[in-house]
């Protein structure tokens, strides 16, 4: 296969969750000289930008989602000490876990399949989290974003706690703050003084994409 | 068992020889967006409309749920339920996860409630069953604890014996009075997610015995045609022991296959309920037909 025959391949066949060929593919790219680079950002990433989109619109579902999610996964575990041997910048880091208090998950790791997916280092700090273990991460992973979420009306009050905790350890301005939920609003993430929400998986990721953009032109302006 | 419910003039019984308990789910602000603002200018109308389409739709019972960012939920619980019973004779099943909302809730109910839960936290039990116990209601108990929601049945059903022994024997509630939450999730998460749930209900029926209820809404997230999924779900489960769901009570399809299992499963005698549904149907046809 020629690398453009390839990065066709890998588009179509991540897409539709085929994550043997996704493999393969990965690795044949690889044996015939394709940078890492290429590989994700010409067509993982596009393919689950892709998946995403067609979530959004409802053409897309839950499991497909989720294979696509795995598909890339599989090559990301290849591709991710050679990206990190080159030094190539990811979209970013991302600090998750459920509130403290709480212990759900599904909507939590349907978030990171997307998030990883879009080609962010995703680091899960697991259900009921408290301020502690987010501030641990922080000080430990250096994320661009901490996710927090809450599936109850209950537990969100520790979007605020967390976010207070975050602020007194000094580390509120080294991280953008993302919360979601199933009861979560924007009205909510705004009042309790975090800088994202978002309503599905697939906003999750392009609201992150935005944050980390605005961040970064900020910090370089 | 039974559990016995009732509002302040009409009574309802759960158990695996009656007909199946469909608590209609639509009265939350979750994922409503309208309706929370409407909630937070202290506007109740929508709540008469989906009652309305509830009762009609076929609902035994309702799920009264205020739970939203930015609502005082004890006052919205309280004003919710004083409302819906001048609308409809249904029992409720009042549902936070703020104890203070459920003893507002539970402080203006006319009958016997059902209340929407606890799980096998012991904080969260020594809150909540002490209300239970003095409003005289039953309680539905979901075997989760502050660690996990376990995906294994054996779990679930070890944690359905510390709930049901705890609240029977330290609050002294009637067995008949706990309603257990084998926990739904959805299967396009997983595809295993709907066999544990059915394996988790035959557990419980047979070592417990208690009643069982559930968000069988749950099941079809993020995947198409939702109807057909929670029309097919629901019959499996109560083939498994499942007496009762937090369900779409408005979709005729949903209810339909519901009582159709009840049917099958030999609650419905004579089918005389089925019949009585199909001729409600044959009239409403012919009124709408003469209206015309």
């Amino acid at each position: 296969m020629t690398p453009d025959e390839i990065l066709k391949n890998l588009y179509d066949e991540t897409m539709v969750g085929n994550a043997p060929a996704v493999l393969d593919l990965t690795n044949e790219g690889l044996a015939i000289g394709m940078t890492p680079e290429q590989i994700l950002f010409e067509a993982l990433i596009p393919s689950l930008e892709e998946v995403g989109a067609r979530f959004e619109r409802g053409d897309y579902f839950v499991p497909e989602m989720l294979i696509a999610g795995r598909a890339m996964s599989g090559a990301l575990e290849v591709l991710r000490p050679l990206l990190a041997l080159t030094g190539v910048e990811t979209v970013g880091t991302f600090l998750m876990g459920t509130v403290k208090g709480d212990v759900h998950d599904i909507g939590k790791n349907l978030v990171n399949i997307m998030l990883e997916g879009a080609g962010f280092h995703v680091i899960d700090i697991g259900v009921q989290a408290g301020p502690e273990k987010f501030i641990a991460g922080i000080e430990e992973h250096k994320p661009d974003i901490v996710g927090m979420s809450a599936f109850l009306t209950t537990t969100m009050p520790m979007f605020k706690a967390n976010i207070n905790a975050i602020e007194k350890a000094g580390l509120r301005d080294q991280v953008i703050i993302m919360v979601g939920g199933a009861p979560v609003t924007q009205e909510y993430a705004d009042v309790c003084g975090a800088d994202g929400y978002a309503a599905d998986a697939a906003t999750a990721v392009r609201r992150a994409k935005d944050l980390i953009a605005k961040r970064r032109a900020s910090v370089n302006a | 068992m039974h559990t016995v419910l009732s509002s302040a003039t009409k009574t309802i019984t759960i158990g695996d020889d009656q007909p199946f308990c469909i608590i209609g789910e639509r009265i939350n602000p979750t994922g409503r967006k309208k309706f929370q603002e409407q909630l937070r200018a202290g506007d109740y109308t929508a709540i008469e409309a989906d009652v309305l389409a509830q009762v009609e739709g076929g609902a035994t019972m309702l799920d009264v749920n205020m739970g939203a960012p930015m609502i005082d939920e004890p006052a919205a619980l309280a004003a919710a339920v004083t409302l819906i019973q001048q609308i409809t004779d249904l029992p409720l099943c009042i549902d936070s996860s703020v104890v203070e909302a459920l003893e507002a809730g539970l402080s203006v109910y006319q009958g016997k409630a059902l209340v929407n839960s606890i799980t096998a936290e012991t904080e969260r039990m020594d809150l909540i069953l002490p209300l239970v116990k003095k409003y005289g209601a039953a309680i539905i108990a979901l075997p989760n604890d502050e660690f996990e929601i376990p995906e294994e049945p054996a779990r679930r059903l070890e944690l359905t014996k510390v709930i049901v022994d705890y609240a029977t024997t330290k609050y002294g509630i009637p067995i008949e009075d706990i309603v257990i939450d084998p926990l739904a999730m959805p299967i396009g998460a997983d595809s295993t997610m709907v066999v544990r749930t059915l394996e988790t209900i035959r557990l419980i029926k047979e070592h417990v015995g208690v009643n069982m209820t559930l968000g069988a809404s749950n099941v079809s997230f993020g995947m198409p045609d939702r109807h057909t999924l929670n029309a097919v779900f629901l019959p499996m489960a109560m083939t498994a022991g499942l007496t009762s769901a937090i369900m779409d009570s408005r979709t005729p399809q949903v209810v339909t296959a519901v009582r159709a299992a009840d049917l099958m499963n030999g609650n419905d005698e004579w089918g005389a309920n089925w019949i009585a549904a199909h001729r409600a149907r044959q009239a409403a046809a012919a009124a709408a037909a003469a209206a015309e």
